[in-house]
């Protein structure tokens, strides 16, 4: 990995608001070189607003952002060579065929997809039996890996990827996070979206965001770490009920539903209540264990904290 | 300079790609020509004439008969009140009444003047005013001869007119609308296939993609107006050779001084489609808007009606309508011959419509929000 420890992105005090809505509010972070970055929230938590303002497509109203040392406002000209911007929606023509796309893109930067074949080859490959059908034709997975490689033709050093995996099977996720981590290893920087919390665990550092503020920043250990409270699943033969049992019990913290599972935090830090409760609203058969919590508990738990 | 042959060759395969391109550009010409120029007429043939006849007289028969020898008037029926010739009106069986009142050969030969009735169906003013006047040639001419048969010579008027038509001899519709047509042609190629195609980008999202490489503003905006006007310029060459081919339109002018205004016209529409583009954000809209100002620009160019029978603040609001500009060089060129030097002044004005409507096209259009 890098040595230096110089920063890729670095944006402060970003502030930016539609009409009444405020949808960033004063954002500060910084992002090493190299860096796997992964903004995690729900929908409308300001994600895209923070993107389309790194890729210099929007303006903010305060703070200022620099990609390399270049800021986003004055010198969007030279951000725009180095940059690989990856929308939301897939924005690629549809009506040309995959290596239309590719070369035409290739093309616009002043490249040609011979000189950079090497950085987009394994995902290349991949869509390379389809080369002559026409975009809009490619299946969801196929169009994600497409976009990639447009986004990647130019060898940027930034790669911003605006929810590569919404609308993508389990399957295709997987394998996209795959190409990001190898891409990493390429030093290309990456700051990728999700609402998925399950991904967050494979980026370097991850920032939870949630209307328009970043309410934590760290590694996806230590977001775990932060965890301080136990943590039970539970199981019972009917699951609706003990659902609505649990919620209204005034002992409960936390409740919700993963799986088969229900995982609670209660205030009481004695299991024993638990079992002691559940047997007053005559469940049968029920199951209640500590486990250690994954990100998406400790997120939930953020938010449930910040909300309060 | 040769990033704008990169998005020119890759504007150019995509609009040849879409399929419905090429029926646009060929077939659109072709069936909007002939159509238009065969059924939009000014000319009417038979028109349903009602005779309602009270005399029944040798004068009155002489009259009905030159309704019935005259190619325009089509007897539909004859009766002797005018109620029943009314309700022909009403039922649109019939388009004009001629009554004949009762005495009416007496007060010819007694009194030496005699008048009828003429009711017309005027919902179409246009077509009321030329029953009218070709009824009234009808009439004028059975005049002439009551004249004759009265006084036993021919009668000669002391001022004399005769009338040639210039330009267009046989008074040939065709003639005045095609050259219009074609212009009608162009527009919607520069001002609707402009305007659907960059706002087709910002639906897809496409844009989003194109405005964070290092393109520049004119060589996207380049990349959009050129295909659009070399398409434009064929198409009017194509229009053109059909109309001459097809219809016999007289090319008296000189067809460079025809492609010299129209590459600047076409420019102008191009920026009104660009701006258009610019202040919507789908297709539907743009269409919507587009259609709006074609409308009212072709209404009132003089396509259809002519400009000089507009009122007064009509005629000066087509200081801002490019295509009443277009319509009458064309019609200039083609039919009468006009040179460059005639038609300088339309010229110059599309000029300066093209730079303002780009102008402001180009400023309105941004890469970023």
């Amino acid at each position: 990995m890098n040595s230096t420890k110089e920063n890729s992105i670095s944006v402060s005090n970003l502030s930016k608001s539609y009409g009444n809505i405020l949808a960033l509010n004063k954002l500060s972070f910084e992002i090493a070189k190299g860096e796997l970055f992964g903004f995690i929230g729900p929908d409308g938590a300001g994600k895209t607003t923070l993107f389309r303002i790194l890729t210099t497509l929007l303006l903010a109203d305060e703070g200022n952002a620099t990609l390399c040392g270049l800021d986003v406002v004055k010198d969007f000209k030279k951000i725009r060579q180095i940059i690989g911007y990856m929308p939301g929606k897939f924005s690629l023509y549809q009506d040309l065929s995959v290596e239309e796309n590719l070369s035409f893109f290739a093309t616009i930067f002043g490249t040609t997809i011979q000189e950079n074949y090497e950085l987009i080859k394994d995902i290349y490959i991949q869509i390379e039996p389809f080369r002559k059908r026409p975009a809009g034709k490619l299946s969801g997975g196929m169009k994600q890996k497409l976009a990639l490689c447009c986004a990647m033709i130019h060898k940027p050093e930034i790669l911003v990827l605006d929810e590569p995996t919404t609308g993508v099977d389990a399957v295709s996720r997987k394998e996209f996070w795959e190409m990001l981590r190898k891409l990493k290893e390429n030093g290309i920087t990456i700051i990728v979206s999700t609402p998925y919390m399950d991904e967050a665990s494979l980026c370097d550092r991850v920032a939870l965001m949630q209307g328009g503020i970043i309410m934590s920043t760290n590694t996806p250990e230590n977001i775990i770490k932060q965890f301080d409270t136990p943590l039970y699943a539970v199981k019972s033969h009917s699951m609706y009920q003990l659902m609505n049992d649990l919620k209204t019990w005034n002992q409960t913290e936390s409740a919700h539903l993963f799986g088969q599972y229900l995982h609670l935090t209660i205030k009481d830090k004695d299991s024993n209540a638990i079992e002691t409760y559940l047997k007053s609203k005559s469940h049968q058969d029920f199951e209640i264990q500590q486990i250690t919590p994954n990100i998406e508990d400790a997120f939930m738990r953020l938010m449930a904290n910040k909300s309060k | 300079m040769k990033t704008i042959l990169f998005i020119l060759q890759k504007e150019f395969t995509q609009i040849f790609r879409n399929k419905t391109m090429l029926p646009i550009i060929f077939v659109l010409p072709m069936v909007q020509l002939l159509i238009l120029s065969f059924a939009a007429t000014f000319e009417m043939k038979s028109i349903k004439i009602h005779i309602v006849d009270m005399d029944k007289t040798p004068q009155s028969r002489e009259m009905i008969s030159k309704f019935k020898g005259s190619k325009f008037f089509r007897i539909v029926n004859y009766s002797d009140a005018y109620k029943i010739a009314e309700k022909d009106l009403k039922t649109n069986k019939a388009d004009v009444i001629l009554q004949i009142p009762q005495h009416f050969e007496k007060m010819l030969i007694k009194e030496d003047k005699a008048s009828v009735q003429l009711t017309i169906n005027a919902i179409n003013g246009s077509a009321a005013g030329l029953i009218n006047a070709y009824t009234f040639s009808i009439i004028k001419d059975f005049n002439r001869n009551v004249l004759m048969d009265t006084y036993g010579q021919k009668l000669e008027m002391p001022i004399q007119t005769t009338s040639s038509y210039w330009y267009n001899p046989q008074l040939d519709y065709k003639i005045y609308m095609v050259p219009g047509i074609l212009v009608l042609l162009v527009t919607i190629i520069g001002m609707f296939l402009s305007a659907m195609n960059v706002v087709r980008e910002k639906e897809i999202g496409t844009i989003e993609q194109i405005n964070v490489t290092p393109v520049h503003k004119y060589q996207f905006i380049a990349g959009k107006l050129i295909p659009f006007w070399v398409i434009a310029m064929f198409e009017l060459a194509f229009g053109l050779l059909f109309a001459k081919l097809v219809f016999s339109i007289p090319i008296i002018g000189n067809l460079t001084t025809v492609f010299a205004v129209a590459s600047v016209y076409i420019l102008s529409v191009l920026g009104m489609g660009l701006f258009i583009s610019t202040i919507t954000n789908t297709q539907q809209q743009a269409m919507f808007i587009a259609w709006f100002f074609m409308m009212i620009f072709l209404l009132m160019s003089g396509l259809f009606t002519p400009v000089e029978s507009m009122p007064d603040w009509a005629q000066k609001l087509n200081i801002i309508n490019p295509i009443a500009y277009f319509i009458k060089v064309m019609r200039m060129v083609l039919l009468k011959g006009s040179g460059f030097g005639d038609v300088i002044n339309p010229f110059i004005s599309l000029v300066i419509y093209a730079v303002l409507s780009l102008t402001l096209a180009v400023r309105m259009y941004k890469k970023k929000s």
